[in-house]
């Protein structure tokens, strides 16, 4: 298992995708078949069910070393991972076992219907055998999930880096449907087992933002204009009956919106069309956070289809029955989309995106201005005569997002990162001014650099008034510039504001708690959002 | 027997009316060893190890009153016989014993138990009462011996050298810095930031040798530096002068790199839990070595591990100070601080 373990070492120390894919490579070049295939199912969450319970390794790790219960957790809460805190806590090992990773999973799998005692006696040995770094990769082996960063996407990369085969078919072949016990690590990488030509998507067309005056666009009767969405853009293939859906990040995520799927199967075309995935309920957009509770589950429940219902708005036809139409104009594409999604098969889950009708461009800024009221992003503009472009391409496709909403606050509370893993402080709550005291408006946690985090993390730890669990109440001394994207009023919350999608814009050093916002001005972005 | 007392300035003395690794300017302080936490500014008179002397006279200032003592050499101060014992720290680290009417108590400043073949090795010291640090006090904390990091660390370095890369290691000027070089030493050539260049010049200007190095200035040439081995304080994660180094490949070295989440949160290439302090199982074996009546558990994890030496039957007790993390031993280093 040496090699696997070099692997996992290798991968989770770095946050550059191109050196995870790397690593990935000289794994594949020297592993065994078979441990590629389980590096392939592991990586891809086709964990197999958890063959011994957590409480048990638990149980048998304070048995094994002595330590109390107290002891333990401690130590679990300054690691954050139970399988990390255990071989952490292990003596020394006083053997060695070396097996393939094939073997270890075939192993673990057998182990699943035996007894506790017979658990108890195969984990110990295990765990008396291995190396620190080995006895975690057993644990995790145990828990069937490696959380450190590797996508679908980054595996697939690796594997075409690996084999020279296209990565959107390698794509289909990991998510498609098969068995590791009947089939070869070669015939699952050229794709034996599906068909290709079914799901083959096409690269995305994308545009820029908007950097001239509208009046430079030329006449307004050239353009479409659209709303913008901030969804997952998605690309729908429907072909010999088949149906797949891409994400802009080039995965495969079908299986993931089954009332999508349902509703394509009732279409009579094949196509290729490109839209945006939204969660959609009575007939209007919610915002992304809810469409995130809808992603990456392994099974979406029925209550989450009911409360969280996904739809999806068409933007364009690239393919029709078969025939590639990229090349046609956007004017001749959407004819073919109303064709399709405005016909008498119709479903309220996907619908066709609405064209904005104007006659001067100046009518647009206040059509822009409104467009957050129903979570739109703002506009897309769109030359008719455009063909619909492979990736970034300047001057036919513009996107014109509304400007986003800042304050200036004051961080008062401090948080560790998740999982307790880390030991920095990175969540953050900011206050503005409330008669002569403050009051909390927002919770943010991204824009900031590790630099800053690190920073930021010695003030807390000298700054701290009062902790409440993992939460420390910190001087408000820290003021931050926060961007959110809407703003509405609200009883739940103390300020009697919500902000939507708050995050930290930038440290601002220069200001002091004195010139931060209040919460009177903060409310008059209610009713005048620029 | 109170024979010292833990006031707001420090570990007190009373007897002897001195203090030991004071935070707050004194007139006499005994110093256990040259880590800024511990040796600090503005105390009229300095009394420390041998090989200490050096550190912190480069380190607090020329013209400050220092008196050394070897180690098992006594001393006696009003009536109290102080004496240093080897901590294995680092260079020049000391426990302090204060013996007084036959009374005995060893303060550790840090420790740590295993050897690392540079400084001299920790020797435990029977006594009545011991105060010690808890820097690594959770039983997650448990290092390699030094002979297998030492090989992931040369493994590495060719694994680095094999795709063109300099190694730099990121670690404390003072300890950590010495440390490495001694674990590379022989494997290629050594540069070192001008911070750790100059104490290893104050070092080796007191008799003890060190392996060979080359100073790293602010106009290195890249082709000279390719492939090599490079030593800095962490404190330049992220300087320009790390920037400047082609091809770099970073490592931490802290005993903090134990756990995946702290590799994980600094973005550097790997992360090597090399310590210069005492991990749990060395923390245990010293306690229970000096046979103490009462334990007294400083910086670190002190509540937790007094909690546990209380419930493995030895008396404790947690006491407040003002030591730092192992993390916050290192010395403010940045790139304006760069002179050569
Ligand atoms: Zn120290
Ligand atoms: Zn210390």
């Amino acid at each position: 298992m040496k090699h696997f373990s070099d692997l996992i070492s290798a991968i989770e120390i770095t946050n550059k995708t191109n050196a995870k894919i790397d690593a990935l490579v000289d794994y594949l070049n020297i592993a065994p078949n078979k441990d590629k295939l389980w590096l392939i199912t592991l990586f891809t969450g086709k964990r197999p069910p958890r063959p011994v319970k957590t409480t048990l390794m638990r149980q048998w790790c304070m048995e094994i070393t002595g330590y109390p219960e107290w002891l333990f957790l401690e130590s679990y809460s300054s690691v954050g991972d139970l399988g990390e805190t255990i071989a952490l806590m292990l003596p020394d090992p006083t053997h060695h076992i070396e097996k393939s990773l094939s073997d270890w999973m075939t192993e673990l799998l057998a182990l699943k219907p035996k007894s506790d005692a017979d658990k108890k006696e195969y984990v110990r040995h295990a765990w008396s055998g291995l190396e620190m770094q080995e006895r975690l990769i057993f644990n995790k082996l145990i828990g069937g999930s490696f959380r450190i960063g590797v996508s679908k996407k980054t595996l697939v990369n690796a594997l075409s880096k690996y084999s020279g085969i296209d990565a959107n078919q390698l794509m289909h072949s990991i998510i498609g449907n098969w068995d590791i016990n009947s089939i070869s690590f070669e015939d699952l990488l050229h794709g034996e087992h599906i068909n290709y030509d079914n799901s083959k998507p096409y690269p995305f067309c994308l545009a820029y933002a908007l950097e001239k005056e509208l009046p430079e666009l030329g006449t307004p009767d050239a353009w479409q204009v659209e709303y913008k969405w901030d969804g997952i853009r998605g690309q729908i293939v429907k072909r010999n009956g088949e149906i797949f859906i891409w994400s802009r990040g080039e995965e495969l995520v079908t299986s993931q919106f089954p009332e999508l799927v349902a509703s394509m199967e009732s279409l009579k075309e094949d196509f290729v069309i490109d839209g945006e995935i939204l969660a959609l309920k009575d007939n209007a957009v919610l915002l992304f956070n809810d469409l995130q509770k809808r992603l990456n589950r392994k099974n979406v429940s029925k209550k989450m289809l009911e409360e969280i219902p996904v739809g999806f708005y068409g933007y364009d036809v690239l393919e029709w029955n078969g025939e590639d139409v990229r090349s046609e104009p956007l004017s001749y594409r959407r004819q073919l989309l109303e064709e399709l999604l405005t016909s008498e098969l119709k479903h309220d889950n996907v619908v066709i995106s609405e064209i904005i009708e104007f006659q001067e461009w100046n009518e647009l800024d206040a059509i822009r201005n409104s467009a957050r009221e129903f979570n739109s992003e703002g506009l897309m503009l769109k030359q008719k005569n455009s063909p619909y472009h492979t990736g970034r391409k300047k001057g036919d496709w513009w996107k014109w997002k509304v400007d986003p909403l800042t304050i200036d606050a004051v961080m008062i509370y401090a948080q560790k990162g998740s999982g307790r893993r880390s030991s920095k402080y990175t969540d953050y709550t900011f206050a503005v001014k409330k008669d002569d005291g403050l009051v909390t408006v927002a919770k943010a946690y991204s824009g900031l650099t590790d630099i800053e985090i690190t920073e930021i993390s010695r003030f807390v730890n000298k700054n701290a008034i009062e902790k409440f669990g993992p939460v420390r109440t910190v001087k408000p001394e820290l003021v931050f510039e926060i961007a959110f994207e809407g703003i509405a009023l609200s009883n739940r919350h103390k300020s009697g504001v919500a902000l939507r999608f708050p995050r930290i814009v930038r440290w601002r050093r220069d200001k002091t708690v004195a010139e931060i916002d209040t919460i009177e001005q903060v409310k008059l972005l209610i009713t005048n959002p620029n | 027997m109170k024979l010292v007392k833990f006031t707001k300035k420090g570990i007190y003395c009373i007897p002897g009316k001195f203090y030991l690794d004071p935070w707050l300017p004194v007139d006499y302080a005994i110093i256990s060893h040259g880590h800024a936490d511990h040796a600090r500014n503005g105390m009229k008179y300095y009394l420390c190890q041998t090989d200490s002397k050096a550190i912190l006279k480069h380190r607090l200032g020329a013209d400050i009153h220092i008196e050394s003592l070897n180690y098992n050499e006594p001393k006696m101060i009003n009536g109290v016989q102080v004496s240093f014992f080897p901590a294995g720290h680092v260079i020049g680290s000391a426990q302090i014993r204060l013996e007084y009417k036959g009374f005995v108590v060893v303060f550790t400043g840090d420790y740590k138990v295993k050897n690392d073949y540079l400084t001299v090795p920790f020797e435990p010291v029977k006594c009545h009462e011991f105060i010690t640090e808890s820097t690594f006090g959770l039983p997650i904390y448990n290092w390699l011996p030094e002979a297998q990091l030492q090989q992931q660390m040369q493994d590495w370095v060719i694994k680095n050298q094999s795709h063109n890369r300099t190694s730099v290691f990121l670690g404390y000027s003072l300890g950590k810095a010495q440390r490495i070089m001694k674990m590379m030493e022989h494997v290629d050539q050594i540069y070192v930031h001008s911070a750790i260049h100059n104490l290893n010049t104050a070092i080796e200007g007191s008799g003890i040798s060190l392996p060979k190095t080359e100073l790293l200035t602010y106009d290195f040439k890249k082709e000279d530096l390719q492939n090599k081995i490079v030593i800095m304080p962490p404190g330049l994660l992220g300087s320009k002068l790390l920037k400047k180094i082609p091809n770099a490949a970073t490592a931490i070295c802290s005993g903090w790199m134990q756990i995946r989440g702290n590799r994980r949160w600094q973005a550097v290439d790997a992360g090597f839990a090399v310590s210069d302090h005492a991990d749990w199982n060395g923390l245990l074996s010293a306690v229970k070595a000096t046979e103490a009546e009462k334990v007294y558990v400083t910086h670190g994890s002190q509540a937790t591990f007094s909690k546990y030496l209380n419930e493995i039957g030895i008396p404790s007790a947690e006491v407040k100070t003002e030591y730092g993390t192992e993390e916050e031993e290192k010395e403010v280093v940045t790139d304006k601080n760069v002179s050569s």
